[in-house]
């Protein structure tokens, strides 16, 4: 029993679609099983939250009188990238202040950059831009200092080349002789910490592992607003090695997304600061899916307790790009706050939100039941494990 | 068991006063030293928890408080700004008390009874929601 996209978007526009969250799924398919699940259920809704690195928002600030090619500029202190046409730019989450220590004062806080530019214009704040060009003869100007807000701003999108991992390491410090400051936290020596970033059950690509209806085009969540899938994220990696019921056991797909910042809020977009590592943006999504036979309903029941994660060190084997993981653990025994390693118990902690990631399903459910929000058929596919795709390490070569 | 965790804030002149030794022979109490240093205005600085029988414990903070040390208790210090906090738990994994704790639904409880004001979480917390107050934003007990 297939349903296609139109039934499903036929039953959402008539306020009678079925949609739960993973979340919700999980109880679903235990009490009815997979075949009725499938029948009754229309559509999962998924979301996580975390900082996502491969994250930035293009601007457009418009032409001044007379008129200028940026191609320098600072949103306050903060560089942006203005390698493009005249007055657009691109704010990356991670850029550093201009003026910012770094990691010379060890370890580094830095507490304002990229990410944080791209929360306060979601909170509609002012800030300061201040730009040079050199100057042509279309564009004579030369110097810019100025405020700018977001609902002056002709475009402002949101676009992040790689988010929503799906699945992620779980970090730990095993052979560090002191703390080592990492985008994973603080990791403590002798694995004194383990901390791990997927909202596991709940994470879109973990409930659609193989891809068949989050694709180019999808219609997500993002950052409480509306966006779309635009391409696989940067380091897609289908080819993992994966359970038997397809649950890559390690980081693997991740998605390209854009959607409109004006529409975002600062709930679900956030400047984070990682002590001694640098800036980034936690950003929310989430992405329905739809229930169009039997295997998606077999997927999205997906739980914590199915879902492995490697225990990875981040003191030698991570930075070194040598050695596998020391272990694998479930994400149920990791929502504990306890696992052991080794014969040692180490506390558990995450980086990403789960109950923002409960919020996030739950209000894409809100928005399907109330109508407000089509489910889109890929345009095209991300490519899946059999397409021989994957992520690979940099060859350096001198020619 | 009554246990009491305080910030203890030396003038100067009291630097050299070996008031902790002298509060536990005098009131059978027994204390362990979070932290001590000195300060950049050259007072001592020490957090500690007095342990004891509850009156004991009470006239041993009493009488250090009249030889003019001031005295904060160290629950006071560290808030968690709910505006900020994202429910993440970065900052529950550093907490060496467990006043930062996961609650049943995941998102992050805190007991300020537990707080030793060690700021392991301050470092840790990526949203800059973990809020601690200069001494002089305290109270004194």
């Amino acid at each position: 029993m297939a349903k296609t996209y139109e039934e499903i978007n036929d039953k959402i526009k008539k306020g009678k679609a079925v949609v739960v969250t993973a979340e919700e799924m999980i109880a679903v398919v235990k009490e009815k099983g997979v075949r009725a699940a499938a029948k009754d259920v229309d559509v999962v809704t998924t979301g996580t939250f975390g900082p996502m690195c491969s994250s930035g928002a293009f601007i457009n600030v418009g032409h001044t009188k007379p008129k200028m090619k940026i191609t320098k500029g600072t949103l306050n202190g903060v560089p942006v990238y203005c390698g493009l046409a005249a007055v657009d730019l691109y704010v990356g989450a991670t850029e550093a202040a201009e003026d910012d220590p770094l990691n010379r004062v060890f370890p580094g806080e830095f507490r304002y950059g990229g990410g944080h530019v791209i929360e306060d214009l979601v909170a509609g704040k002012d800030v300061r831009f201040v730009a040079s060009a050199y100057g042509t003869d279309c564009y004579p100007r030369k110097e810019l200092d100025t405020l700018l807000n977001i609902k002056d701003l002709n475009e402002a999108i949101l676009l992040n080349p790689r988010n929503a991992y799906q699945n992620y390491n779980v970090a730990v410090n095993a052979h560090g002789k002191r703390p080592i400051y990492t985008y994973m936290g603080i990791l403590r020596p002798n694995i004194g910490n383990a901390n791990y970033c997927s909202a596991g059950q709940l994470s879109p690509l973990l409930n659609d592992p193989h891809y068949r209806t989050i694709g180019i085009g999808t219609r997500i969540f993002l950052g409480g607003a509306v966006g779309h899938v635009i391409w696989q994220g940067t380091q897609h990696n289908p080819g993992v090695p994966r359970t038997d019921g397809g649950v890559p056991k390690g980081g693997a797909g991740t998605l390209a997304v854009a959607g409109d910042l004006k529409q975002m809020s600062t709930e679900f977009i956030r400047g984070a600061s990682f002590r001694g590592y640098g800036v980034s943006l936690g950003v929310g999504l989430g992405v329905p899916i739809p229930i169009i036979d039997e295997e998606m309903a077999k997927f999205t029941a997906v739980s914590d307790a199915d879902i492995t994660a490697p225990i990875t060190d981040y003191s030698v084997a991570y930075p070194e790009a040598s050695g596998g993981p020391i272990g694998e653990v479930t994400y149920s025994e990791l929502r504990t706050g306890r696992i052991t390693i080794n014969g040692k118990e180490v506390p558990t902690g995450a980086i990403s939100s789960y109950p923002k990631a409960r919020k996030i399903a739950a209000t894409l459910k809100a928005w399907i039941e109330a109508g407000k929000f089509l489910l889109t058929e890929p345009i095209a596919p991300l490519p899946a494990a059999e397409s021989g795709y994957k992520f690979g390490p940099l060859k350096e070569r001198k020619k | 068991m009554f246990s009491e965790r305080i910030l203890m804030q030396f003038p100067r002149e009291l630097v050299n006063e070996p008031l902790l030794s002298i509060v536990t022979k005098e009131f059978d109490i027994v204390f362990n030293i979070i932290s001590a240093r000195i300060t950049e205005n050259e007072e001592g600085q020490l957090k500690v928890e007095l342990r004891g029988k509850r009156p004991n414990v009470l006239a041993a903070v009493d009488y250090i408080k009249k030889k003019g040390v001031s005295i904060r208790s160290l629950s006071k210090f560290v808030t968690v700004d709910r505006k900020l906090c994202t429910d993440c738990g970065a900052c529950v994994v550093q907490c060496p008390t467990g006043a930062l704790y996961y609650e049943e639904d995941l998102s992050v409880g805190f007991d300020a009874a537990k707080c030793i004001a060690c700021e392991l979480c301050r470092l840790a917390c990526p949203y800059s929601a973990i809020v601690v107050a200069h001494a002089d934003e305290v109270t004194h007990v």
